[in-house]
C-alpha cells in the first residue's frame, strides 16, 4: 500500500518485499488499487525472529512465489518499464446484481457455500418475502446508503445499502425487530471480519430499552448460545461484514493465521444493566438510560478468568491477570454482578471510572519486558521513537522500572452475566464506538 | 417464482454482497534506466524486524553493486499510518524505494 503511493503519487520507483504468506493478498491490494502492475517479490515467511544470517540467505535466495532469485526480481521491479497490460485486467466500472440467477432451493445453497457468502454454516436464503418483512422493520428506505466498510486500512472501503444489511440479517437467521439494531452495527463501519494476521474478533455490548424488547439475554449464558437474539445479530454482524466490505477470504482477504472461534457468532450480549451497581456503559458514553445503543468493540483475542474477589490477595491476583494479557490489547472487564459487588467491597469502587483508575495504576510491567513485546514494538514503539505521549516517557524508565501497560481510556467495565456464581474475565480488546439504535428504527 | 416451496421449484433469493469501489487506474513511477549511481532508500516499516531485514538488503547491495547508495530509514510511526514527509524526503533526495517486509 506504501509501495503504491510512493510510486504513482510521489513518482519514485519503488518495489515492496513481502513473505509468501501474502501472495494472495498482495494481488487483492493492487488490484483493487488500480496498479495491477505494482512490483513487489516474496521472501519466506517468517522474518521475525530470524538471524542475521538466516535473512542474508533470504535475500540471497530465490523468492518463494515465482522462484526467481530475489534480489533480481527487485533490481527489475526498479528498472523494466511498465507493460500496460494487466491494466486490462481491471474492471473499472462494477455493480453487484441486486438478485442471484433463480434455481432450487438446494443449489442456492451450494451457490452461497461455493461464493463464500457464508459462515461455513447453513443460512436462511434471503427471498424478497424475507428481505421485505425485514425491510418493514426501518423507517429507512431499502435504497439508502447504509454505510461503508472495509477489512483493514490498505483496503478500500465498499457501499452497501439498508436492503444489503437486510439480506444478509435474513441469512443470518435474525427476525425482522432485531434490524434496527443491526443496521446501527452495519452502519458502525467497524467490521466484524477485520482481517489482520492476529485473528481477531470483534464484541458487542447493547444497552437501553431494546435489549428487553427484543428479549436478549444479559444474565445466565449471556455470552453462550442460548438466546436467540444474542445469536442471530452476531451472526448477522459477522456475515454482513464479510459480504459488505466485498469478502473475508483466508489467504486473499482473511489473514487471521489460526483464526478465532469468538468469529463464529461474534460475541454479542447485552449489559446486565438492572443487576448492575454501576452506571451503564452508554451512559459512561454519553448517551442517555432511556437510549438503545449497541458498542462495539475489536481485537478479541486474550481472555483471563478467575472466580471472585478474594479478600486477602485480590490486588495480586488482578495484577496476575493484566501481566498475563497480551500487553498491546487493553482490558475490558466483565463482570456478574456478584463480582461487580464484591469489587465494591474490596476496592471501594463506587463508580466504574474509580475501578478503571484503580486497574491503569495496577497494571505494571517492567520497562525491559514491555518494550521487547513483539506487538509493542510492532505498534507502540514506533510511535514511541517519534515522542508521541505517554509512550515517548515509558521508553526513557530503565529496564526495571515498572511502567504502565495501558492508558486508563483504554480500560473498560461492563456487568454481564445470571449470579449462579462469581466468575468474571478480562477481555483484552479495543473499544471502538458506540451507536445508537433508534435511529435506525 | 414460488418463495420454496418444495426441492424442485426455482426460488429467487436477493444478493448479499456490497458494492465495490470504482477504481481508478494509478500511473507507475517511470523506472530507471539503471541503477549505476543511483540512490536507494531502503524504507523500514518498523515491523516485525524488518529493519534487520533491511540491512542485509543493504549488504546486499555494498558487496554485489557498490556504485548504488542505499539509505536506510525508518517510517515515521507504525506501518499502518501514511507517512508523507519521508516520501516527500524520499523524493527529493532518492531515485528508488525498496520497502520491506511488508505484511
Amino acid at each position: 500500500m506504501h509501495a503504491i503511493a510512493l510510486d504513482s503519487k510521489y513518482g519514485v520507483p519503488t518495489v515492496a518485499i513481502h513473505t509468501n504468506a501474502f501472495d494472495k493478498a498482495v494481488q487483492s491490494v493492487i488490484r483493487m488499487h488500480g496498479m495491477p502492475e505494482a512490483r513487489y517479490t516474496f521472501v519466506p515467511q517468517p522474518v521475525m525472529g530470524k538471524t542475521a544470517e538466516q535473512l542474508r540467505a533470504y535475500v540471497e535466495g530465490k523468492s518463494p512465489i515465482s522462484g526467481r532469485p530475489v534480489m533480481q526480481e527487485v533490481i527489475e521491479g526498479l528498472t523494466r518499464p511498465a507493460e500496460g497490460d494487466r491494466i486490462k485486467e481491471i474492471k473499472f466500472e462494477r455493480s453487484t446484481p441486486r438478485m442471484v440467477d433463480s434455481d432450487t432451493d438446494e443449489n442456492l445453497h451450494h451457490l452461497f457455500l461455493e461464493n463464500n457468502w457464508t459462515d461455513k454454516l447453513p443460512i436462511v436464503l434471503p427471498t424478497e418475502k424475507k428481505v421485505r418483512e425485514m425491510l418493514a422493520r426501518t423507517s429507512r428506505k431499502p435504497d439508502e446508503v447504509a454505510g461503508h466498510m472495509r477489512s483493514n486500512q490498505f483496503r478500500q472501503y465498499w457501499e452497501f445499502t439498508v436492503e444489503k444489511v437486510a439480506v444478509n440479517a435474513v441469512m443470518a437467521g435474525a427476525r425482522p425487530e432485531y434490524f434496527p439494531l443491526i443496521l446501527a452495527l452495519a452502519s458502525s463501519g467497524v467490521s466484524a471480519r477485520g482481517s489482520t494476521t492476529s485473528s481477531m474478533a470483534a464484541m458487542v455490548v447493547v444497552n437501553g430499552p431494546i435489549r428487553n424488547e427484543i428479549g436478549m439475554n444479559s444474565g445466565t449464558g449471556a455470552m453462550a448460545p442460548y438466546n436467540h437474539a444474542n445469536a442471530t445479530i452476531g451472526r448477522a454482524y459477522g456475515l454482513l461484514s464479510q459480504n459488505l466490505q466485498g469478502g473475508s477470504l483466508p489467504g486473499d482477504s482473511y489473514m487471521g493465521s489460526q483464526g478465532n472461534g469468538y468469529a463464529y457468532g461474534t460475541v454479542t450480549f447485552a449489559e446486565n444493566e438492572e443487576r448492575s451497581p454501576w452506571q451503564s456503559f452508554h451512559v459512561q458514553h454519553g448517551f442517555k438510560p432511556a437510549d438503545s445503543t449497541v458498542s462495539i468493540f475489536t481485537g478479541c483475542r486474550s481472555t483471563a478468568f478467575t472466580l471472585g474477589v478474594r479478600e486477602k490477595f485480590w490486588r495480586e491476583h488482578v495484577r496476575n491477570m493484566l501481566r498475563g494479557m497480551d500487553a498491546h490489547s487493553a482490558p475490558t472487564f466483565l463482570l456478574d454482578p456478584i463480582a461487580a459487588r464484591q469489587y465494591i467491597d474490596r476496592g471501594g469502587f463506587d463508580s466504574k471510572e474509580k475501578m478503571i483508575e484503580w486497574v491503569y495504576e495496577n497494571a505494571l510491567m517492567p520497562a525491559g519486558e514491555y518494550w521487547d513485546y513483539q506487538l509493542i514494538q510492532n505498534y507502540i514503539y514506533p510511535r514511541a521513537t517519534f515522542g508521541e505521549e505517554p509512550y515517548a516517557s515509558k521508553l526513557k524508565a530503565a529496564p526495571d522500572e515498572m511502567i504502565k501497560m495501558f492508558k486508563p481510556d483504554e480500560i473498560h467495565v461492563v456487568v454481564v452475566g445470571g449470579e449462579t456464581n462469581g466468575y468474571w474475565r478480562i477481555m483484552g480488546c479495543n473499544y471502538q464506538k458506540t451507536v445508537s439504535v433508534d435511529e435506525w428504527r | 417464482m414460488a418463495d420454496g416451496i418444495n426441492g424442485t421449484d426455482k426460488i429467487s433469493v436477493l444478493n448479499p454482497v456490497g458494492f465495490p469501489p470504482k477504481i481508478t487506474p494509478k500511473p507507475m513511477a517511470p523506472r530507471l534506466e539503471s541503477l549505476d549511481g543511483k540512490t536507494l532508500y531502503l524504507v523500514d516499516p518498523r515491523f516485525d524486524d524488518s529493519g534487520l531485514f533491511l540491512r542485509q538488503v543493504q549488504d546486499w547491495f555494498a558487496d554485489y553493486m557498490p556504485s548504488v547508495t542505499t539509505k536506510l530509514v525508518e517510517m515515521s510511526s507504525v506501518y499502518t499510518k501514511d507517512d508523507p514527509k519521508t516520501w516527500e524526503m524520499i523524493k527529493a533526495n532518492g531515485d528508488g524505494a525498496i520497502i520491506g517486509v511488508g505484511h
